[in-house]
């Protein structure tokens, strides 16, 4: 196991479900209730140092039973190594602790997971739609159960009934 | 029969007399005197870019004038995908534009929406704005830019100026 997982396991006992290293990608598995912790241990820690939040992202496993997996990256700017942090979240309790009050830039990004899968974030400063329009009312179009060519909003142009 | 005949005077037979019909004077003008609306969305604005740079000159045909308002042109060139956020921002830019005014959809994303069939993207502009010309290509290259306008001149050309267009002729959008 690589060095940094190792020292999420040792640190989190409870919350360490599994790490994976491939091609030098290191990625850790904890238990939704201690991503909060596990994170805060990551930026604050000497020896982790995590000071940049490269991206949140979100995977649909549509057959799984906990199905959505959120997915935070973590790069130290002065150590120079990253680190991938995932987390089930099931879909009849879609909630996880926000990151935004250890990095600030984790802000846009859990609003484009909140938008695009419906995922929401505790404890987010500002939780709203980030990229389709706030009246948008087909669902999380990132879920593997969405219709490709969406519900009908593509062909609908409300502003040319406006005109006329 | 040309555009324009020559006469000759008279007296000493001095080229100086202009016959012909006052609509295609006034369709030569126009034609001769496209500004297009700055609008790229996607890659497309890219070979829009080259086909008015000096390579291509688009200012040959008289369609070299970009404005960045659509107050100022009278031609649109939809140059890249449309989303379906960007399409009520299209439809009042195309409002803005002053009369006459003509429409080119630019590459298969503005025509069709492309490969891109998916819930955001609008499956061709001319949705819900009309289009004069559809030029394809992903992306299209100047010269297919240039062929475009060339043939939305000669369109023009067949345009009624001081009479009501035909039905057949009059596009529309059907709302």
């Amino acid at each position: 196991m690589h060095q940094l997982a190792k020292r999420i396991q040792e640190s989190f006992t409870s919350g360490f479900v599994g790490a994976s290293e491939w091609r030098g990608d290191v990625a850790v598995t904890v238990t939704r209730d201690k991503v909060h912790d596990i994170a805060e241990f990551l930026r604050d820690d000497p020896g982790m140092d995590f000071d940049y939040i490269v991206h949140v992202s979100s995977v649909d496993w549509p057959d799984d039973e906990e199905r959505f997996e959120v997915v935070w990256e973590f790069y130290s700017i002065r150590k120079r190594h990253r680190l991938r942090l995932k987390t089930r979240v099931p879909e009849s309790d879609c909630v996880v602790d926000s990151l935004t009050d250890l990095w600030k830039g984790a802000d846009f990004m859990e609003r484009e997971v909140y938008d695009m899968m419906g995922i929401r974030f505790r404890n987010h400063p500002d939780l709203r739609r980030i990229l389709l329009p706030d009246d948008f009312a087909e669902g999380y179009p990132l879920r593997k159960d969405f219709p490709l060519r969406g519900k009908g909003w593509r062909d609908t142009f409300e502003f040319l009934d406006e005109r006329s | 029969m040309g555009l324009i005949q020559l006469g000759r005077h008279e007296k000493d037979g001095t080229p100086d007399v202009f016959v012909g019909s006052l609509e295609k004077a006034v369709n030569w003008a126009r034609k001769g005197s496209l500004w297009p609306m700055t609008f790229g969305l996607a890659c497309c604005a890219i070979e829009m870019m080259a086909a008015v740079s000096s390579r291509y000159d688009m200012d040959r045909f008289g369609a070299g004038v970009f404005r960045g308002s659509p107050r100022q042109s009278d031609l649109m060139i939809v140059a890249g995908t449309v989303c379906r956020r960007m399409a009520p921002v299209i439809r009042k830019i195309y409002d803005q534009m002053p009369e006459p005014k003509y429409v080119i959809a630019m590459g298969s994303c503005a025509t069709s929406g492309n490969i891109y069939d998916s819930y955001s993207v609008v499956q061709g502009v001319d949705r819900f704005i009309p289009v004069d010309m559809y030029v394809p290509g992903c992306p299209p290259t100047p010269e297919a830019l240039l062929d475009g306008i060339l043939k939305l001149q000669e369109r023009i050309m067949q345009r009624r100026v001081f009479t009501s267009q035909p039905k057949e002729v009059q596009i529309g959008l059907k709302v």
